[in-house]
């Protein structure tokens, strides 16, 4: 059970913590100074949420890791993040399409969340189901700005979907730890909020004029199988803990 | 000793104290009327805060100055962070939000999470300058995750804005 509750609260954790890190690359890159700060902030509510998930998951674990030895510290293998957080940033269309399924499918995780008989997870849930609504929104403005701006905009948002849009079918399919933590009321039914996610997605592209791809990708990052996108990403991230190991400032 | 101290203290003198410890990034506005605060209990020795923001990088620095400043009076208090119920800017005391306006930063729309349906307006935020309704929100993100950035159409004066949560 402990198992199955680390398990659980590391996918948490490192979904926002890798979604964070790539949101955060976009620091100084962002084509609008005004993006470049929501970015940030963005990334900055998923880091926030990435040190409570993994403070709260080193505890349950037990062996004293805290959530820099469980950030800085584990080979990709070990993180329990979604596929689609890793993928790449690519342009800002296919950032924001990534944003919107994930913070589309994370807020209605969280809201069942606020109900979790765990009273961390119900707890970090509570504050950030409020953030997420704000990203939510971002991403739902952008895609439909972008969707139904020009051509350009048009052409460059529906490849965004495309690339990404492969690796959603990985947020609802339930393995072991997630139907051990729904039957302990900890977790969230994913497969039961797929057709909530699916009205409000299809209700933005419709009106983004965007067109609801269909590709399908067998992902399975919760489990520890990853691109190789998130090693390279870990190499940059976890570069200073590695070659000065203990390294505090 | 640590009890002869505490027997000394009542709870209004260390909500003195709290009252002179500010926010890092809001320098004038204190963690009272910020609305952090959420217990001072003397018989378990302990003062109770809320973080704002998941990621808000001043909350170690806030727990921290709330420590010291109550070490420096010499209150023997550990300061505990306590997550639910979830901080709210509900919280922000009628001092807070004139504080705030005082600074050229207008306060969140009272009574709310910003729950605004994904294609309705945001609600209207009154300028900090000239008091005009006429004003729009340029991005929901602003230099911290506590404030957006506005602006008044009536006297062209760009703002900031505490997001409602
Ligand atoms: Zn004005």
């Amino acid at each position: 059970m402990a198992d199955h509750l680390f398990e659980y609260t590391l996918r948490l954790g490192d979904n926002c913590l890798i979604l964070g890190q790539r949101l955060a690359e976009w620091t100084g890159h962002a084509p609008i100074l005004e993006e470049d700060l929501a970015l940030g902030n963005l990334g900055l509510d998923l880091l926030g949420q990435a040190r409570a998930f993994l403070t709260y998951a080193g505890k349950v674990e037990g062996k004293g890791r805290s959530e820099d030895d469980l950030a800085f510290l584990r080979d990709a293998h070990a993180f329990r993040n979604v596929s689609l957080v890793e993928q790449p940033n690519g342009d800002f269309g296919q950032t924001m399409a990534r944003h919107l399924l994930f913070a589309g499918w994370y807020s209605l995780v969280l809201e069942r969340l606020t109900q979790s008989q765990d009273s961390t997870l119900a707890a970090v849930a509570e504050k950030g189901v409020k953030e997420i609504a704000y990203h939510w929104r971002h991403a739902a403005e952008w895609t439909i700005r972008l969707g139904d701006g020009t051509d350009e905009s048009h052409r460059r948002m529906q490849s965004g979907l495309h690339q990404v849009w492969g690796y959603t079918p990985e947020l609802f399919r339930m393995d072991e730890t997630d139907t051990a933590m729904l039957r302990a009321g900890v977790g969230a039914d994913l497969a039961a909020l797929q057709p909530a996610w699916d009205a409000r997605i299809d209700a933005v592209l419709v009106e983004a004029s965007l067109e609801r791809p269909s590709s399908v990708t067998r992902s399975n990052g919760k489990q520890g199988v990853h691109s190789e996108h998130l090693g390279h990403m870990l190499s940059e991230m976890q570069f200073l803990q590695r070659a000065y190991p203990g390294m505090e400032w | 000793m640590v009890a002869a101290t505490l027997h000394r203290l009542d709870d209004a003198r260390v909500w003195r104290v709290l009252a002179e410890v500010c926010d890092p990034e809001l320098p004038f506005l204190s963690v009272v009327d910020l609305g952090i605060v959420r217990e001072v209990s003397l018989t378990g020795g302990v003062v109770r805060i809320t973080p704002t923001y998941s990621g808000c990088p001043a909350a170690e620095v806030i727990g921290l100055a709330i420590a010291n400043k109550l070490a420096e009076a010499g209150m023997n208090l550990r300061v505990e962070t306590q997550l639910s119920p979830a901080w709210t800017t509900d919280w922000i005391t009628e001092k807070g939000r004139e504080t705030l306006l005082a600074h050229g930063i207008a306060p969140p729309p009272a009574a709310s999470t910003d729950k605004h349906t994904l294609f309705a307006d945001p609600p209207a935020v009154a300028c900090p300058c000239c008091g005009s309704m006429d004003t729009e929100r340029v991005s929901a993100f602003g230099a911290t995750a506590c404030k957006a950035m506005h602006r008044c159409l009536s006297c062209s004066e760009p703002f900031e804005a505490f997001k409602c949560l």
